[in-house]
C-alpha cells in the first residue's frame, strides 16, 4: 500500500484519516476554505446548499457528544442529511464487526462516514473497504489521529499568530495516549513550525516522540519558556489510577497550567485545550477563563473546519 | 516401494555435498547402493534436498477446525516441502493430556503426509500455574514442552518447571518475553508504534526474560530452546550465553528475518505477529545471526487465521501468518541476500532443526530416512489465496512474487506430494 | 474580428446610467472576482451610503457534483441588512446566467430584498437560464471556444480580454 490512502489518483482529498502525510498545499487549502466558511456561521441563515441530498453517517463507536454534535452541526450547515449511529449505546450494532456495520450502512446510500473508534487504524480499515464514491472522515481512532481537531488547532494558531514560521508551540500532558497531540504535531511540522515541544512526565511521553520531530521536556519551567502557543491536553481519569501517575494533585502541581506557570511563556501567548477540560487538574480556571485563553473560539472554528473538510471531500 | 530419484542436484547440508547424482530409496530409507526401482522420478534441473523440518507449525487441531484442518495444513506442509513438523501445544484444548496428544499423532499418521512431532504443554491449560504430567505426555509422543505464546509470569513456577523437565532430560521450548512488559502491547515499542498510536512491547521485554531464562538454565541444567527471538539486543545476549557454554538452542520466525515494523504501513494486520516485527536494525541482526549460527534454525511459525479475524483494526486482529508454503522461498531469499551457498542456506531448515529435534532425518546419507524435498529454486510464483493449499491465506507477502517452488515431496520413501 | 470595448469607458457609462436609479437606501453587492472590482469602482463613484457587499458564490454553484468545491473560495461579506433593501447586483460578464442564479440564492439566505437589479459590464450570448441584466455596458460577440474576462492591472485599470476556454 504505497499510495497515501487519503488522496485519490489526482492527488485530491478522498478521505481525511490523519494529518500525517497530507501535503502542505492540502493542509493550507483546508485552512483557507475554513476561513470562507466562518462568514456563513456569522450570518442568520447559517446554511449553504453545498451538500444537499448527501447523507453523512456519524458512526461513533466511542461515546462523544461534543465531537459528534460539532460534526452534525457542520454537516447540517452544508444542508446534508445527518444520521447518528451511536454504536457504543445501540444494541443493534453490538457484536457486529466494524466492516459489517459499514457494509450495512453503505447499502443505505451513505456519502460520508464520520468514524470514531477506540482502536488505532480503524478509520484506515474502513477507508480501504468503502465504495469509490464514499468518503471517510476520521473523528478519532484510538491514540493514533484526530485530524479535524489537529486542523482546527492549526486554524486557531494561524488566526491568532498569522505565520507558523517563527513559532514555539508547547503541548502539555498525556502525549502517549493523545491522538490530538499526534495530529497537531504532524500538522505543525508540515507547516514549518520550527520548535514544537512536548511536556510531561516520562510515563506520559511515548518512546518514539523525538522521531516525530518534537523536543521532549520533562518540566514546565523548561518547556514553557518563550512559548507562543500552549496546548493543554486532557488528562483522563483512567491515567490517574496509580500506574502512570500517582494522583491528580501531584500532576497539577508540576504540569498543571497555572497563571504563574503561564507567565513563563511569551506575554502574548495563547492557551488552547481540545476539551473537555478537567479544571484544577491540567488547567486552572483562572487561565481557562482568562484573557489568553482561546478555548471557546477553538470550538467555533471547529465547525468551520469541519464544514471545509466535508465540502472538499464530498466534491472529489 | 523402491524409488529412484534421477539426475537431481543433490544437496546435503550436513556433509556439505552439492553435486548432481541419483538417489535410490528403499524400505523408507536412503539406500547405499542403487537397485531396480518401482518408480523413477526425473529430477533433472531440480534440487534434491532433505525434506524440510519446521519446528513450529500450527495445524489448528484440536479445537480450531473452523480456521483450518489437519488435512488442509498437512497438504500445505508437503506442498511446501516440509516432511517433519513440530506443532505447538496451543490448541483448544491445549496439549496437556496424553489422550489429546495420542489422538493428534494417530490422526496425523493416518494421513500419511509429513511426520508430526507434538510439543506438549509445560503447564496445565498453559495457564502457568501448575506443571503437567510431562513424563506421561512424553510417553504419548511429545518431543518437548512449551507454552506456545502464553507466558509463565510466575518465575518460581518457571524455575520448578525447568527443574522438573531437567530431571527427565526433557527439552523445554520457550519464548523469551516478560509477561508484564508485554501486556497490552501489539507492536514493537519504537517510532512506528508511536506514529501509529499502537501500544508497544519494548525490546527489553525480551532481554529481561532472556536474562531470567539464562539464570534458570545455569541453576537447573535444563535444555532450553528459545523460540522466535526478535531483537538485536536479544541476539547479543544469546551470543554471550552460547559463548559461555549454556546448553541453548534458538530459532527465529522466517518472517522476522525479512520484515520490520516499517512494513506495518497503514496498519496492515497481516503484519500483526507474535513476537512483533521490530526495527530494521533488529531485523538485520536476526538475519546475520541466522547466518553465523547464533540462531540455529528458521521456522515458519505457521498460523492460519481466518479472514474475519484479520479484517479488524490492528490491535484487535488476531496475530499470526501462514507460512508452511513460504518457508522455502523465504529461506532461499535470505540465503541469497547473505551470499550463502545453497547447502549453508538449507541447513537452517534441515540439518540444524533435525539436531534440535534429535531426529535422524534432515540429511542425505545411506541409512537416513527417505525424507526429501525436490524443488526448483528459480521457479517464480505469485502468493495468492488460490496458490496456497493452507486454509490460512493471511500473509504479508500476498500479491508478491517469490522464487522457489516444490515439485515433489517424499516421506519415508513415499511420494506424498507432486506438483 | 471587432475589437473589445474599453472597460473603463463602459464603467463610466454604467455609473451615469445608474445615478438615476440610486436611492438613499440602495446597496450594492459585487460578485467575486471581476464583479467585485467593478462594484468597488461603481460604489465609490455613486457614493452609496451602505458599505459595499461582496459575494463568493462557491457554496451555491450548481456544478458541485461534477467539479467539486471551487478552487479558492473567499469569504462573502454583506455588511448591511438585506431585508427590504433595493440591491444592485454587479458582475463583470453575463453568460449562462448560472452565476447570477447562485448569487441570488445566496442573497436570499441573508434576507428578503425588496428588489434586485442586475448590473453587468458586458453580456454575451449563451443564456441557459431566464436571467437578464437591467443594465449592461455592452453586448459582446464571443467566438466559440473562447471566454470573456475582466482584468485589472497593478494601477487598478480595468480591461476586457478574450481567453481560450469555456
Amino acid at each position: 500500500m504505497a499510495r497515501n490512502p487519503q488522496l485519490n489518483a489526482s492527488g485530491e482529498l478522498q478521505h481525511l484519516l490523519s494529518t500525517e502525510g497530507l501535503p502542505r498545499e492540502i493542509l493550507l487549502k483546508i485552512l483557507d476554505t475554513a476561513e470562507s466558511f466562518v462568514g456563513v456561521t456569522e450570518r442568520d441563515i447559517k446554511k449553504v446548499p453545498l451538500l444537499r441530498g448527501k447523507s453523512v453517517f456519524n458512526l461513533f463507536f466511542e461515546g462523544s457528544t461534543r465531537t459528534r454534535t460539532t460534526f452534525e452541526i457542520a454537516a447540517k450547515r452544508l444542508s446534508a442529511d445527518v444520521i447518528n449511529l451511536n454504536v457504543a449505546v445501540s444494541s443493534t450494532f453490538k457484536g457486529e464487526s466494524l466492516l459489517d456495520t459499514v457494509a450495512n450502512l453503505s447499502a443505505m446510500q451513505a456519502d460520508i462516514f464520520v468514524v470514531r473508534h477506540g482502536s488505532s487504524g480503524a478509520a484506515h480499515l474502513v477507508a480501504r473497504h468503502v465504495k469509490p464514491h464514499e468518503h471517510v472522515i476520521n473523528a478519532g481512532d484510538g491514540r493514533h489521529a484526530h485530524p479535524t481537531q489537529g486542523l482546527l488547532d492549526l486554524y486557531t494558531i494561524r488566526h491568532y499568530k498569522k505565520d507558523f514560521g517563527g513559532l514555539t508551540v508547547a503541548i502539555v500532558g498525556d502525549v502517549l495516549h493523545s491522538r490530538v497531540a499526534r495530529s497537531l504535531i504532524h500538522g505543525l511540522t508540515t507547516l514549518g513550525a520550527p520548535e514544537v515541544r512536548v511536556i510531561g512526565p516520562q510515563t506520559l511521553i511515548p518512546a518514539g516522540a523525538a522521531a516525530l520531530g518534537v523536543r521532549v521536556c520533562h518540566s514546565m519551567q523548561e518547556g514553557l519558556k518563550g512559548a507562543d502557543v500552549v496546548v493543554m491536553l486532557r488528562l483522563q481519569n483512567e491515567r490517574m489510577n496509580g500506574a502512570l501517575l500517582p494522583s491528580a494533585q501531584e500532576f497539577n502541581k508540576h504540569y498543571g497550567l497555572t497563571a504563574e506557570k503561564l507567565a513563563l511563556a511569551k506575554p502574548d501567548a495563547i492557551v488552547m485545550h481540545p476539551g473537555p477540560m478537567n479544571r484544577g487538574v491540567e488547567i486552572d480556571s483562572s487561565v481557562a477563563d482568562g484573557p489568553r485563553s482561546v478555548i471557546l473560539p477553538q470550538v467555533t472554528f471547529g465547525i468551520s473546519v469541519r464544514m471545509a473538510v466535508m465540502s472538499m471531500i464530498a466534491g472529489n | 516401494m523402491k524409488l529412484l530419484v534421477k539426475s537431481g542436484r543433490v544437496v546435503d547440508p550436513k556433509s556439505g555435498r552439492d553435486a548432481v547424482g541419483d538417489l535410490f530409496l528403499a524400505d523408507g530409507r536412503i539406500a547405499a547402493a542403487t537397485g531396480t526401482p518401482d518408480r523413477s522420478i526425473d529430477a533433472k534441473g531440480l534440487v534434491v534436498a532433505p525434506g524440510f523440518i519446521d519446528l513450529s507449525a500450527r495445524l489448528r487441531e484440536p479445537g480450531y477446525e473452523y480456521k483450518a484442518t489437519l488435512e488442509s495444513e498437512m497438504d500445505a506442509a508437503v506442498a511446501g516441502g516440509v516432511t517433519s513438523l513440530a506443532c505447538p501445544p496451543d490448541t483448544d484444548p491445549p496439549l496437556d493430556e496424553p489422550g489429546l496428544v495420542d489422538m493428534l499423532r494417530r490422526r496425523a499418521k493416518a494421513l500419511s503426509r509429513a511426520r508430526v512431532y507434538p510439543v506438549g504443554a509445560l503447564t496445565v491449560k498453559l495457564a502457568g500455574k501448575q506443571l503437567t504430567e510431562m513424563a506421561e505426555l512424553a510417553e504419548s509422543g511429545c518431543v518437548a514442552f512449551s507454552q506456545g505464546n502464553a507466558p509463565v509470569a510466575d518465575t518460581q513456577l518457571l524455575w520448578r518447571a525447568l527443574q522438573y523437565a531437567a530431571t527427565f532430560g526433557f527439552p523445554v521450548w520457550l519464548r523469551a518475553e516478560d509477561a508484564w512488559l508485554a501486556k497490552g502491547g501489539v507492536a514493537h515499542d519504537g517510532e512506528v508504534a508511536t506514529r501509529l498510536g499502537l501500544a508497544g512491547i519494548p525490546a527489553f521485554a525480551e532481554t529481561i526474560a532472556l536474562a531470567q531464562l539464562f539464570e534458570l538454565v545455569r541453576a537447573t541444567g535444563a535444555r532450553v530452546h528459545i523460540c522466535r527471538i526478535s531483537s538485536a539486543a536479544g541476539v547479543a545476549m544469546l551470543r554471550r550465553a552460547r559463548h559461555e557454554g549454556l546448553p541453548l538452542t534458538c530459532d527465529v520466525g522466517i518472517h522476522h528475518v525479512h520484515l520490520s515494523d516499517m512494513d506495518l504501513g497503514y496498519f496492515d494486520s497481516s503484519c500483526r505477529l507474535e513476537p512483533p516485527l521490530r526495527s530494521q536494525r533488529d531485523r538485520e541482526a536476526l538475519a546475520a545471526a541466522l547466518a553465523d549460527g547464533t540462531i540455529d534454525c528458521a521456522v515458519s511459525d505457521h498460523t492460519p487465521v481466518d479472514e474475519d479475524r484479520k479484517l479488524l483494526p490492528f490491535a484487535e486482529a488476531e496475530p499470526g501468518a501462514t507460512g508452511l508454503e513460504l518457508l522455502l522461498p523465504l529461506v532461499l531469499k535470505w540465503g541469497m541476500q547473505r551470499k550463502l551457498t545453497l547447502a549453508q542456506t538449507l541447513a537452517r531448515i534441515t540439518s540444524e532443526p533435525a539436531r534440535v529435534l534429535g531426529v535422524a532425518s534432515g540429511r542425505i546419507e545411506p541409512g537416513a530416512p527417505a525424507d526429501l524435498a525436490i524443488f526448483d529454486p528459480q521457479a517464480l510464483w505469485r502468493v495468492t489465496p488460490q496458490a496456497l493449499k493452507s486454509q490460512g491465506k493471511n500473509s504479508p507477502f500476498l500479491g508478491m512474487e517469490l522464487a522457489g517452488r516444490v515439485r515433489a515431496t517424499i516421506v519415508a520413501g513415499n511420494v506424498v506430494y507432486e506438483a | 474580428m471587432a475589437s473589445l470595448p474599453d472597460a473603463e469607458t463602459l464603467c463610466e457609462q454604467l455609473a451615469r446610467e445608474l445615478k438615476a436609479q440610486v436611492k438613499a437606501s440602495t446597496a450594492m453587492v459585487g460578485i467575486y472576482t471581476g464583479g467585485a472590482w467593478l462594484a468597488e469602482r461603481l460604489h465609490a463613484v455613486l457614493g452609496l451610503q451602505a458599505p459595499l457587499g461582496l459575494l463568493d458564490i462557491a457554496f451555491y454553484r450548481d456544478d458541485y457534483a461534477k467539479q467539486g468545491l471551487a478552487k479558492d473560495p473567499k469569504r462573502s461579506k454583506i455588511p448591511f441588512d438585506v431585508e427590504g433593501r433595493d440591491l444592485l447586483l454587479v458582475d463583470d460578464v453575463l453568460h449562462s446566467g448560472r452565476t447570477v442564479r447562485a448569487a441570488m440564492n445566496e442573497l436570499f439566505d441573508y434576507g428578503r430584498p425588496a428588489t434586485i437589479t442586475l448590473v453587468v459590464l458586458a453580456e454575451r450570448s449563451g443564456r441557459q437560464l431566464p436571467i437578464c441584466a437591467q443594465f449592461a455596458g455592452a453586448r459582446v460577440e464571443v467566438p466559440a471556444g473562447m471566454r470573456l474576462r475582466l482584468k485589472r492591472d497593478d494601477r487598478g485599470r480595468l480591461s476586457l480580454e478574450l481567453q481560450r476556454g469555456a
